[in-house]
């Protein structure tokens, strides 16, 4: 193999960084890779970036943590450009062009630029860093926004129709910039720091590892669209179970009836057919604060697989227990004003604003006792955190034993549960609890739990 | 089959498929390691016309094999004819049955489906295995022989090997996840939205009497339309029914009315359309 020592070197630590975020690699795919380096050559650098994409990765969503990896290990260029950067007004004029003119490859020289002149922070050579949020907050490139518009729409480039869609665009692209910069300032780190650490770091994760509990608001629109995909994949999964579960176990009776006409020689054997179960679905929410990321996907979820059960229930709580089930049926794919509706019409808290498991079980077990029944499977979201109240361990008993099953998706991690106010062990001796934490483990364990 | 990354686009281009570099540097690749290219992404990006065009430019057959939930080994591998093997064995007369057998289980006999096809013959070929996620978890078991080692075993005539490999796409719209051995045989290439730029020049083909102004004002709205949280955004192949649409009535210029009367074109859900209204300043539908 002619690829440079350098070279096979690089790709094997960017190959383990990419293991180290979740991407399985294998060692064919590595010298796929190499073969492809071979292939292409080092000159084309963004022609490197898709050929290594192509060999390394295997589903979409790997992308968004392959692009920041692979820009730290074979970066645009070393150390800072070779001028000295202009003013802060220069590059903000230049950067007003740029963005007037959509430029992508002047706006990656421009963040270079940027990060060099005004991310550095620290005063001794060898302690300082680079932080994109000091070089954004001095550019402050979002109050460019008029003025590139003015310049779009003096040069006629955007006229009647199109021009109400013009701010949109230029945002697109000012966020396009903001995002070269913090790559740029990462880049630079890295250099100081070491690739490794930094790319085990700073680097984010794939949108179904998303903690649910620490999601931030973009992040959410990005789960959000990973969970919609994943619903219907759940339902061809359960109908392909439901298919093949309608099939199996012998019918002798049937099998003996149907052999009398070859004397008794059982020609054609009659598969018993099962009585369609109808599996009835119980959900109990905690729509509280502290977990509305979480049971925000879960009822988007339950909405999806609305169609595969005969009968959905989904109740909410905070401490008091009301039936939500209604509102997910009129309610379009939009789990922002669900969950505003339910805190709106449904009567989810009572005296106090906290959650209390205790008290809300209780009156689940006592007002909605019919809702469960022997072909019920009974799931509680939340965090098992009472608030220091009693967690009312009975009325979870009665609950359990009227059920078919109940399970426990908890959005902590295991290692927390117990700690605090959270009762969550008491709660995992009387009923199966799972830990549940991103989209990735939610739809593993729906798919596994769900009844057929 | 390609010297280099710019000659695949640039042979591509001539068939009318413009490719993203994206595209091109993978489907060299696929080439040079002779690896199978998995190509997924949202519906109507030019997952097939890829095949098709890759096809074109080699001057190669391209043997499709379309997936459906149910397809087996009969549809995708090979038949006997079983008609004709009957037909055989009662025109036979005088001779032993062992001869009757080793004749009636020959080529002659051997109806090739899709997959032995491409595999068979000297003839260069582009296997299309389209829509892959459709069929069934057995059937993958299957491609995973055929791909790794390009070869079929038929128990009564023995193991097919390629004498010369087929270039093979695969394209999946994810509706299901297909398996990691199967994702591991190949290359894998996401097709997503062309940037503004190239759905520019893609319009400009496809539509070569539309106005250069308007192609850019259609690649503008289709770019924000799809920058908005709809339940399904237009794809490219939608832009060009759009423009293509515009061209039919006559507008010269986008303004409320007419992407009002056409934006049907560009969505198919009533949910989306209001969306798209409401965000667009269009009047109430």
């Amino acid at each position: 193999m002619t690829t440079p020592t350098g070279v096979a070197e690089r790709l094997t630590s960017l190959v383990g960084a990419l293991r180290a975020h979740g991407v399985r690699i294998g060692t064919g795919e590595t010298v796929d890779a190499a073969r492809a380096v071979e292939e292409l050559g080092l000159a084309d650098r963004e022609l490197l970036r898709e050929g290594l994409a192509a060999t390394l990765l295997h589903a979409p969503g790997q992308r968004q943590v392959f692009d920041p990896v692979f820009d730290l290990y074979f970066p645009r260029g070393v150390g800072g450009p070779e001028q000295r950067p202009a003013g802060r007004e220069d590059l903000r004029d230049r950067l007003a062009d740029a963005l007037a003119a959509d430029d992508r490859a002047l706006l990656g020289r421009l963040a270079i630029e940027a990060v060099d002149g005004f991310g550095g922070y620290g005063s001794a050579p060898e302690s300082d860093g680079w932080s994109s949020y000091q070089a954004l907050e001095r550019l402050r490139p979002q109050t460019l926004m008029a003025r590139v518009r003015d310049t779009v729409r003096g040069r006629g480039g955007s006229q009647g129709f199109t021009d109400r869609l013009l701010e949109d665009e230029i945002r697109r692209r000012i966020e396009t910039f903001r995002a070269l910069v913090a790559a740029e300032a990462r880049r630079r780190v890295a250099e100081r720091r070491g690739r490794d650490e930094i790319a085990r770091r700073a680097v984010a994760p794939t949108a179904d590892r998303v903690d649910f509990l620490f999601a931030g608001q973009d992040r959410l629109a990005e789960l959000r669209r990973t969970v919609q995909p994943l619903a219907r994949k759940l339902a061809t999964r359960l109908a392909a179970r439901r298919r093949r579960a309608s099939r199996g176990a012998i019918d002798l009776r049937r099998t003996l009836r149907g052999s009398l006409s070859t004397g008794g020689v059982p020609m054609k054997p009659v598969l018993r057919r099962r009585r369609p179960a109808r599996p009835e679905l119980v959900l109990l929410c905690d729509v509280s604060g502290s977990v509305s990321g979480f049971s925000d996907f879960t009822m988007l979820l339950v909405q999806a697989l609305h169609d595969q059960f005969s009968k959905v229930r989904v109740f909410a709580f905070v401490n008091r227990i009301d039936e939500v089930t209604g509102l997910l049926e009129h309610g379009s794919a939009d789990p922002e004003g669900l969950g505003a509706r339910i805190q709106a019409e449904a009567a989810v808290t009572g005296y106090h604003g906290s959650s209390d498991y205790g008290m809300a079980l209780g009156e689940f077990a006592e007002r909605y006792a019919d809702a469960v029944g022997s072909r019920t499977t009974v799931f509680v979201l939340g965090d098992a955190r009472t608030n220091r109240a009693d967690p009312n361990l009975p009325a979870v008993r009665r609950i359990a034993e009227r059920a078919r099953r109940v399970y426990w998706l908890n959005p902590e991690q295991r290692s927390r549960w117990g700690t605090g106010d959270s009762v969550a062990p008491a709660y995992a001796e009387l009923v199966e609890m799972h830990e549940c934490r991103t989209a990735r483990q939610l739809s593993a364990l729906v798919a596994r739990l769900l009844p057929v | 089959m390609f010297t280099s990354v710019d000659d695949v686009s640039a042979r591509l281009a001539e068939t009318g498929y413009l490719a993203s570099p994206a595209v091109a540097t993978t489907v060299f690749l696929a080439d040079r390691l002779g690896k199978p290219l998995l190509v997924e992404g949202p519906a109507g990006v030019g997952k097939t016309e890829l095949a098709k065009a890759v096809a074109e430019v080699a001057g190669a057959r391209l043997v499709r094999l379309q997936c459906y939930e149910g397809v087996d080994e009969s549809r995708a591998l090979y038949e006997w004819n079983h008609a004709k093997q009957l037909l055989r064995i009662s025109a036979g007369r005088d001779e032993t049955w062992d001869e009757t057998r080793t004749d009636i289980f020959s080529e002659e006999f051997l109806l090739t489906r899709p997959l032995l096809t491409a595999i068979r013959g000297d003839e260069a070929k582009v296997l299309l295995i389209d829509e892959t996620d459709k069929a069934d978890v057995e059937v993958e078991g299957l491609l995973l022989e055929v791909l790794s080692d390009f070869q079929v075993t038929v128990p009564e005539l023995g193991t097919i090997t390629a004498t010369r490999r087929p270039f093979v796409v695969l394209t999946s719209n994810a509706s299901r996840e297909l398996s990691e051995a199967l994702r591991r045989r190949c290359l894998f290439l996401h097709i997503g939205f062309p940037d503004e730029e190239l759905e520019r020049r893609i319009v400009r083909l496809k539509v070569p009497e539309l106005d250069e102004e308007l192609a850019r004002s259609v690649v503008r709205v289709v770019g924000a339309l799809r920058a908005m949280d709809l339940r399904k955004v237009p794809s490219v192949a939608e832009t060009v029914d759009w423009a293509r649409t515009l061209l039919a009535l006559g507008a010269g210029t986008l303004d409320e009315t007419v992407v009002q009367a056409t934006l049907g074109v560009l969505l198919k859900h009533q949910d989306d359309l209001l969306k798209a209204s409401a965000k667009l300043d269009l009047d109430a539908l």
